[in-house]
């Protein structure tokens, strides 16, 4: 019996070591396994935040027309929202295991492209003999396509219009004086009411991009200088002296330091603040949630005496493809299915956004009026975003935000904070 | 003829081993390490291969961002160590450890004590049971959600502050550099004393009767009892609970990152928020390695109490 007992204990030993060692095998060799079938039916992962913010199955339906299209590619779909993307694809990006397209924001593209993690989108553009010049705008580095905007957001004024008749303003501000005016007299309304909003939150700087630096670029004016930081600049020190005006005259909803761009929305919806600059994607958000909220978009005010073009804040829906994958070829042909007149229009129409393809018209016959009020903005102006393509944008926005804070508690002034700025981004940029 | 032979007698130990004898011997020792295989591949890979790789990451420059990177020695440790970020996230995790453990353990003991007493019915201390345990059963997401909800100047709290007339105009809790650490630090009390008054009302519910008769039969007051019996008996589970929730508070990144991501100011920038923003913002990862290892010396120095502590026991 004692002899049965040490066999079995030594089999049963044997069989588990067995099987670890098998396990660690198949552990090992599953990041190299050949995503084709023994048909010949391609798989491509595609990593996005785009269907999280789709109506469900929408974009379900485009990836269909395309598979059916193309019945030896299939698309496996990793969506999920926008900050859980930006992290799986930064630790795909480090581990060289990124999906075979992505979704991208034009923020990260220069990290990503340095890291060898995205690949030149322009090789494989002339390969196919793709025609680029249908293409809105395309993101570079050193002269290379990284990624490329298949739909694009613009970040109007939005103004309360119920507000803004309680405070005796009879027209949507222009001009920076125009809208100073205007928000103190929102703020003397009483209550908690406030006339704007600014989110300053550092743990997701965007605010610096879209709520800040959009008062430079509707001005035509750049924080940059053949691509290094000018700071320092009497543009950018000017809207900094700006948003302190605003804030020094009690004109900006408090809570600011801490507030991210979705309690901005929501103060906004409640009829806490009177003006908000925002991405067009929120407008049936604030439909659905207040739909007795009268509001419209304008173009965001410029310096007083500005007759230049504006320059309106944009985000991107980019995409890119991945520099490990085998099938790259396969990954591009979805690209330009995405990018093509029919079907970027399809679904720029969707995603209430601007069609990366110049020659796709959006269908606004179905929206909100305020989109085609968007579009001719749009039109009028041109996109601008700085922070698009450059190193670390993220942490530039962070750094700016940080020196903003100071000033608008009064801890430094703005010629310091600008010059710690500039010093700060000098040393990523420089 | 036939002749019969003994079987000969077995060969003595430590005499010649045959080949099949020392094939079972050798199976025979494997055998305990086949059993421990799983176990050990798991830690392995789990647990040993990362905690080299972000050893090895601190000691090099720029790694993963560059194909190639070079021994840096202690260049990042340095880096890390002068930074006054860091520094100032090192005070701020002290202190948001050091009293949420401490408000933990003051609010999970009185209110154990309040479940654990004689005067309260079956009925009311399970309907009082549930009360407190409530913050507990929420994850961190939704406690964030629902504080910054609260906290906001336009939000209840202050409302209700005003109402009783104790603040004339609604305070910026969260978005103040003066109060935002005590704001997130009531929190991450609010949400985590629950633990402890569910391991201390065990622990008090163990604690044998007769100790306080004869306690009492010596005269003592509710106080001596307490100061002489109750603490006596509690003691090694508040030491464990005390080292861990140390521990498990200064790995706190959910609740600082959904409430102020480590604003205004960097006045709640903590050791963890402090490293993933050196990782995932900065894409300095051989910095963040370096200040996780430094978290990881400073989590060993209390996990090696705790260990102490529990072989006392």
């Amino acid at each position: 019996m004692a002899v049965r007992a040490t066999r079995m204990r030594r089999v049963v030993g044997t069989v588990a070591a067995a099987t670890t060692v098998a396990l660690a095998a198949a552990c090992g060799s599953g990041g190299s396994g050949d995503d084709t079938a023994s048909d010949g039916t391609v798989t491509l992962e595609f990593a996005q935040w785009w269907g999280a913010e789709l109506p469900a199955g929408e974009f379900d339906k485009i990836v269909n027309d395309f598979t059916a299209q193309n019945p030896n590619i299939k698309i496996k779909l990793l969506s999920a929202p926008y900050a859980s993307t930006k992290q799986q694809l930064i630790t795909g990006a480090a581990s060289k295991t990124l999906p075979d397209v992505v979704g991208l924001d034009g923020a990260w593209v220069n990290d990503f492209a340095k890291q060898g993690a995205i690949t030149d989108l322009s090789k494989l553009m002339a390969d196919a003999k793709y025609d680029a010049g249908q293409l809105a705008s395309q993101v570079q580095l050193e002269g290379k396509t990284y990624m490329i905007p298949v739909v694009n957001f613009v970040y109007p004024l939005f103004v309360n219009k119920d507000l803004l008749t309680k405070a005796g303003v009879a027209e949507v501000p222009a001009t920076r004086s125009q809208f100073l005016d205007a928000a103190k007299k929102i703020s003397a309304t009483g209550g908690d009411v406030k006339g704007w909003v600014l989110p300053l939150d550092t743990a997701v700087p965007n605010g610096v991009q879209n709520d800040v630096m959009s008062w430079l670029w509707a001005s035509g004016g750049s924080m940059l200088t053949g691509g290094k930081p000018n700071l320092t600049s009497p543009q950018v020190k000017s809207v900094v002296e700006y948003v302190k005006s605003l804030n020094d005259a009690g004109a900006i909803a408090p809570g600011s330091l801490t507030m991210k761009e979705q309690d901005k929305v929501e103060k906004f919806s409640n009829g806490q603040v009177g003006m908000m600059i925002d991405s067009l994607a929120h407008i049936n958000l604030i439909k659905k949630n207040k739909p007795d909220l009268k509001f419209e978009v304008a173009a965001l005010p410029a310096e007083d005496g500005y007759t230049g073009k504006r320059g309106i804040p944009y985000a991107s829906w980019g995409i890119g493809i991945s520099d490990s994958t085998e099938h790259k070829a396969e990954a591009f042909k979805f690209v330009s299915y995405l990018l093509s007149k029919e079907t970027n229009a399809k679904l720029s129409t969707i995603a209430n956004g601007f069609p990366g393809n110049k020659n796709a018209k959006p269908d606004f016959s179905d929206s909100d009026p305020l989109f085609k009020t968007a579009f001719d903005i749009y039109q009028q102006g041109y996109p601008a975003n700085e922070f698009v393509g450059l190193p670390k944008s993220e942490d530039l926005m962070r750094s700016f935000a940080e020196q903003l804070q100071l000033v608008l508690t009064g801890k430094t002034s703005v010629d310091d904070a600008l010059a710690k700025s500039q010093e700060s981004w000098s040393s990523v940029i420089g | 003829m036939t002749s019969t032979t003994a079987p000969k007698a077995a060969a003595p130990t430590g005499g010649q081993v045959t080949p099949g004898r020392a094939r079972a011997t050798l199976a025979g020792r494997l055998t305990p390490y086949g059993y421990l295989s799983p176990t050990v591949l798991l830690i392995v890979v789990l647990m040993v291969v990362p905690i080299v790789m972000v050893i090895s990451y601190s000691f090099r420059d720029n790694v993963i961002v560059e194909a190639n990177p070079v021994f840096a020695g202690f260049a990042n440790y340095t880096k890390v160590l002068t930074d006054p970020d860091f520094l100032a996230a090192l005070k701020n995790t002290a202190l948001f450890i050091s009293v949420s453990t401490v408000a933990h353990l003051v609010l999970g003991l009185a209110f154990a004590m309040m479940l654990n007493s004689p005067l309260l019915g079956g009925v009311a201390k399970a309907v009082f049971r549930i009360v407190y345990i409530l913050p507990w059963l929420f994850t961190i997401a939704v406690i964030a959600v629902i504080w910054r909800l609260l906290l906001d100047p336009s939000g209840v709290v202050n409302y209700v502050l005003r109402t009783l007339g104790l603040i004339q105009e609604g305070v910026n809790w969260l978005g103040d550099p003066d109060k935002a650490l005590w704001a997130i630090t009531f929190v991450n009390i609010w949400s985590g004393y629950p633990f402890f008054m569910i391991s201390l009302l065990a622990a008090l519910q163990g604690i044998p009767g007769n100790l306080y008769e004869a306690a009492a039969m010596d005269g003592t007051n509710w106080y001596q009892r307490f100061v002489h019996v109750t603490l006596p008996q509690l003691r090694p589970v508040i030491v464990s609970m005390a080292v861990l929730d140390l521990i498990w508070t200064s790995q706190q990144f959910a609740l600082i990152w959904m409430t102020t991501g480590g604003g205004p100011l960097n006045t709640t920038e903590m050791l963890s928020t402090y490293t993933y923003k050196q990782a995932f913002s900065e894409y300095e990862f051989a910095t963040a390695s370096a200040a996780a290892v430094i978290v990881l010396l400073l989590t060993m120095i209390l996990a090696f109490f705790y260990v102490r502590q529990q072989r006392e026991r």
